[in-house]
């Protein structure tokens, strides 16, 4: 059994008078235990509210979740939310984007952290902080002991991230969601926190859902990548055969049209056409078809079918691009 | 790339630097913040310079520093021959119609209430260019063109345009004017990757035909490598390395360089799963009270006990065109200087501005 089986999680947001809006399509994937799996998109590809629907981190009002989110079997969607909250945190961890909004500004850090060691594992506060400062330590917090009693004003944003997966790792959940967790970082900075997330996973085991819209990130790190495009998988695939033979045409874009480090200079990035704007419903045709290059009449009547290819992966698409084409 | 020719442009030690003000009464000045503390470079007509570093590191203080949108502290800067630095009210207005901007975020640098027509408009009035409506409303098709916008934008607002095409407007709003120089503060890192790569495109098309010449600040490596013919790696407000972009990225010499270029995440597994990095420890220290010596040397895995902590490192040339500021740039090449650990210390974000004890306020039950 997977540690976690999305089936056909789908999140509509419903505002009165106005047409509701599809964030996220009947997505379905699964994370065995220990397994690192990606979810890479642009803004608007709903994988955040993918990973805030799987929490039940969705506001109450305005949205309709439907399908499955099978933790162990149970479906978190039936939860009540008192049994909901004494498995966020203790079974499932999330590190978000931004450190400094998630962090409670006026509680100072150690406290942050015992508070998730008291709630999950009834320690008194005495034992939590001094288990907190280990936790600090492990995650490579510079004397740890002091900045138990400090505010996360006081501490850099490096810092911060790490006293935000300290208090993620802190029950030692089976599955961690990270949501961006280097966006707001400079690129040395990240360096040391995707290294110390890889090291964690390693360690402990935990199993890791990494968001992101860079597939930097992604290469060095996942085994499975889901690529979405508005609201829904289009291609699936282990981490080499992604990237070594992307088969959708907006994979095959994006990874054409990234700027690389290693790559020969002067020559022109090939760019996607339009932008999400431009998208078409699914229920009228593929949504990337009016800005894809592979575009053919099928494309317009209806979503294409999820369907797995010889390589083991799953692909969206009427006319995927060829296996011989390299990325440039 | 073009001929070498005279310099467009050329800052020498050029020096922003903000007073951290304290007092309720009396504002006293406690410190400053040495944004960019020494800096001399120069861009060539028809160039692209690009100035990478992390935040907190002073490039778009440089940016704005050179067309003194903020006002240096000390150092020349030479346009075309003319001492910037020196020109006063209306001379300094006029200069600027030849040095544009283009900002990161294009829905917060363009007025939410104006038409694209009036936000075009608007620099051509400010420099007594729209005399004649006829040429005007051609100037505006002509430059919308160029950016990949259709006639139809003139009567729209920013809001009704996405990421990409707001960076567009905000492209043609400094082209209407018809620059030499257009300086770029991260134009490409607000918006999605699909769309980076159309409006870096853009620039590239738009130097190609009308020679323009472009300082480019980014974060981005992988961006400015694709688009620089020269590129500045800053860190705490001075230049360590200055090289062709080809060399700067085959042969990084400056320790810091070495490790930014190692830390960027590389879109194939096949080179993730091999490739080295070299982990810096801790972050960056505070510019209001930068480390003496080589400002690198608290984080530097080559760090010597002599020099390093006392002498600050001149950008020399090392070999041919290839500029570093540090004591040992020829050993770390050659291999007689090994990396070693560091411990990392502690920064604060507010180092200096406030100091103060993390107090013991801590609750207990």
């Amino acid at each position: 059994m997977s540690l976690l089986d999305v089936r056909d999680l789908n999140v509509v947001f419903q505002r009165r008078g106005e047409r509701p809006f599809t964030a996220v399509d009947k997505i379905s994937f699964s994370v065995e235990p220990g397994q690192t799996v990606g979810l890479v998109g642009e803004s608007g590809c709903g994988k955040s509210v993918t990973s805030l629907a799987i929490m039940g981190l969705l506001p109450k009002r305005g949205n309709k979740v439907t399908g499955e989110v099978l933790f162990e079997g149970a479906d978190l969607l039936k939860l009540r939310p008192d049994d909901l909250r004494d498995r966020r945190g203790r079974d499932i961890g999330m590190i978000f984007q931004d450190p400094l909004s998630s962090l409670n500004p006026v509680i100072p850090i150690g406290v942050q952290v015992a508070e998730v060691l008291e709630r999950h594992r009834g320690m008194d506060r005495r034992k939590a902080l001094r288990e907190a400062r280990e936790l600090l330590d492990a995650v490579g917090i510079p004397d740890p002991e002091r900045r138990l009693k400090e505010y996360p004003h006081q501490i850099s944003g490096g810092m911060r991230q790490r006293a935000l997966i300290a208090i993620a790792l802190a029950c030692k959940p089976r599955l961690l969601i990270a949501d961006e967790p280097t966006t707001a970082l400079d690129v040395t900075i990240q360096a040391q926190i995707l290294t110390l997330l890889k090291q964690l996973v390693d360690e402990t085991g935990t199993a890791l859902i990494m968001i992101t819209h860079d597939l930097g990130v992604v290469a060095g790190l996942c085994d499975t990548v889901n690529v979405l495009y508005g609201g829904k998988v289009v291609e699936r695939a282990a981490r080499h055969e992604l990237f070594a033979r992307p088969r959708h045409p907006y994979t095959h874009g994006l990874l054409s049209s990234v700027p690389r480090l290693d790559s020969v200079r002067g020559e022109r990035l090939h760019a996607i056409r339009g932008s999400v704007a431009d998208n078409i419903p699914w229920t009228e045709g593929c949504a990337f078809a009016p800005r894809c290059d592979n575009v053919v009449d099928t494309c317009l009547d209806g979503a294409p079918p999820l369907e797995p290819t010889a390589t083991g992966g799953d692909l969206r698409c009427n006319n995927p691009v060829s296996e011989e084409v390299a990325v440039p | 790339m073009t001929e070498r020719t005279e310099p467009l442009i050329e800052l020498r030690d050029l020096k922003v630097h903000f007073p951290i003000k304290s007092g309720v009464l009396f504002d006293r000045t406690v410190g400053y913040v040495y944004a960019v503390d020494g800096v001399s470079l120069s861009i060539n007509a028809g160039e692209t310079y690009g100035l990478v570093g992390e935040s907190g590191c002073g490039k778009s203080t440089l940016g704005r520093g050179l067309l003194r949108l903020v006002e240096p502290t000390d150092g020349e800067i030479v346009f075309d021959g003319t001492d910037v630095r020196s020109l006063k009210g209306e001379k300094m207005r006029l200069a600027r119609r030849r040095m544009q901007m283009i900002f990161q975020d294009p829905l917060s640098s363009l007025d939410p209430r104006q038409s694209v027509e009036s936000l075009l408009v608007e620099g051509l009035k400010a420099h007594g260019l729209a005399a004649d409506k006829a040429e005007v409303g051609r100037k505006l098709r002509d430059t919308l063109d160029a950016v990949g916008l259709p006639g139809s934008a003139l009567h729209k607002y920013p809001h009704e345009f996405s990421g990409g095409q707001r960076q567009r407007i905000g492209i043609a709003r400094a082209l209407v004017l018809n620059p030499e120089l257009i300086v770029a503060d991260e134009p490409v890192s607000a918006l999605d990757v699909s769309i980076q790569a159309q409006v870096l495109n853009l620039l590239e098309d738009l130097q190609n035909e009308r020679g323009l010449t472009y300082l480019i600040i980014a974060h981005d490596l992988a961006v400015v490598r694709h688009i620089a013919d020269t590129v500045g790696v800053m860190y705490l407000g001075g230049l360590v390395e200055e090289a062709s972009s080809d060399d700067l990225y085959r042969e990084p010499m400056h320790p810091y360089t070495k490790a930014l270029m190692s830390a960027v995440p590389v879109p194939d597994p096949l080179v993730e799963d091999r490739r080295e990095r070299i982990l810096l420890a801790g972050d960056l220290p505070s510019p209001t009270n930068p480390p003496a010596g080589c400002r690198f040397h608290t984080r530097c895995p080559w760090a010597q006990k002599t020099r390093c902590v006392d002498e600050r490192p001149a950008l020399r040339e090392v070999v041919g065109g290839h500029k570093v500021a540090c004591h040992y740039a020829e050993d770390i090449a050659a291999g007689r200087i090994r990396p070693h650990e560091v411990e990392p210390e502690l920064v604060r974000p507010d180092d200096g501005a406030a100091p103060g004890d993390p107090g013991e306020l801590i609750p207990t039950p």
